[in-house]
């Protein structure tokens, strides 16, 4: 109830207003019950995870979030389908690890565990 | 596990102290409430809550931002005083990962010796999953004038002096964290930053019982006959112990002192609040693996 700082009270508006554009994974490439193969390791917010290789050789990124707190999921989820479907693939592997630290890491009041999650949900095709 | 049921029926020692999310969406217009959201993602409460709920972030309004320690007793008033809260209103918490923090700003909220609270059994996520009404607007709340009421740590709050008493006398402690950060593996929980303390382990004789081991799948509690498997006739507690609980900084014992007080019905359990960041970093203390 005490006031959130401007700064970050901007930052969670835009996160917020990004994760709003959140699209699930659509149904030709992935229906429920979700494959566990696909579910991002280590993600509370049951995050998954599907590359698609599409005939021109760009990749499309998509993302099911399953559980309904998962708003900073579904948040890097659209950055990362917005910013690399499409892509050559070898664009998309050269993502740095730290990513979530160079789109989030300066917000002010952010908590680490949250910078946590967000690394975690692109992992594993970082490291592939 | 327990098939979900009604809160009178799974024989907690006080069931007043729960309300399910039914009843909620029944006294959302209720004038003699105050329902509060608690989190430990701040994304959570601006993306949607329940309407008429006010936010109370652990950190920023129940923490001292300069001590180690919680708010005072006029900042409390003030507080509650802009939540438009008076010592009759009854407030309802409820928040994400189970009400862990939910049940945290309930401890903190007897300190100051206001009773007049409950959870929402379930938490913020069985209120979703029940596709109840979500907004985004934050209610416009009419400040009232709540009482100074001094802060009483000592019912239910431990301090690591009577900690050290507590296991040269040999009595009960319940370490609520994951089973890696008892055995010393880890200094936090799994998928969080590992970091805090400076040695790993537990307390001498502490039991181990996770806190979530106390909710069902769907986030409700367990029925007092499955707590009581767990805490009483699995670890050997008593409600007539002289317990203390603790895990990395308070937070989710918080939630296994409200399991053990209210719904289990001990007499004597304190949350040491200091728990393992404290414990973990003191020179000297008895440190178990």
């Amino acid at each position: 109830m005490a006031k959130t700082p401007r700064k970050l009270q901007e930052f969670l508006e835009l996160l917020i207003g990004i994760a709003d554009r959140f699209r699930e994974v659509p149904a030709e490439i992935a229906r429920r019950p979700f494959p566990t193969e696909n579910l991002v390791p280590h993600c509370e917010s049951q995050a998954y995870f599907w590359p698609e290789d599409r005939s021109d050789g760009t990749l499309g990124l998509h993302f099911a979030v399953e559980n309904p707190q998962g708003v900073s999921a579904r948040a890097m989820a659209v950055i990362l389908d917005e910013s690399l479907s499409g892509e050559l693939l070898e664009e998309v592997v050269g993502v740095e690890d730290d990513l979530p630290y160079e789109i989030f890491g300066r917000a002010p009041g952010l908590r680490p565990l949250i910078l946590e999650k967000i690394e975690s949900l692109i992992y594993p095709w970082t490291a592939a | 596990m327990s098939e979900p049921v009604d809160i009178e029926a799974r024989g907690y020692a006080n069931s007043s102290v729960l309300v399910s999310t039914e009843w909620v969406s029944q006294h959302l217009e209720d004038p003699s409430l105050r329902i509060v959201e608690s989190n430990e993602d701040p994304l959570v409460y601006p993306s949607g809550h329940i309407p008429g709920a006010v936010e109370i972030d652990w950190a920023r309004d129940l923490n001292d931002p300069l001590l180690r320690d919680y708010i005072e007793a006029r900042t409390f008033a003030g507080l509650l005083g802009r939540m438009g809260i008076t010592p009759e209103t009854t407030v309802i918490f409820y928040g994400d990962k189970n009400n862990w923090w939910a049940a945290y700003a309930y401890w903190v909220f007897q300190l100051f010796c206001h009773s007049n609270a409950k959870l929402m059994d379930g938490g913020r996520l069985k209120w979703e999953l029940e596709g109840r009404a979500m907004t985004r607007d934050v209610p416009d709340v009419v400040a009232v004038a709540y009482p100074v009421v001094p802060r009483d740590d000592a019912a239910i709050r431990a301090f690591r002096e009577q900690v050290l008493q507590h296991v040269r006398g040999g009595r009960p402690l319940v370490d609520v964290r994951s089973p890696e950060e008892y055995s010393g593996e880890r200094l936090h929980m799994p998928d969080y930053p590992n970091e805090g303390a400076l040695r790993g382990g537990h307390i001498p004789g502490a039991r181990n019982v996770p806190w979530a081991r106390a909710v069902n799948k769907d986030g409700t509690f367990k029925t007092a006959a499955d707590l009581r498997a767990i805490y009483q006739e699995h670890q050997g507690l008593s409600p007539d112990d002289e317990v203390v609980a603790y895990c990395r900084i308070g937070e989710r014992s918080s939630h296994t002192w409200f399991v053990l007080t209210h719904l289990l019905g001990f007499r004597n359990v304190r949350n040491y609040d200091g728990s393992w960041t404290e414990w973990g970093n003191l020179v000297g203390v008895p440190v178990e693996r």
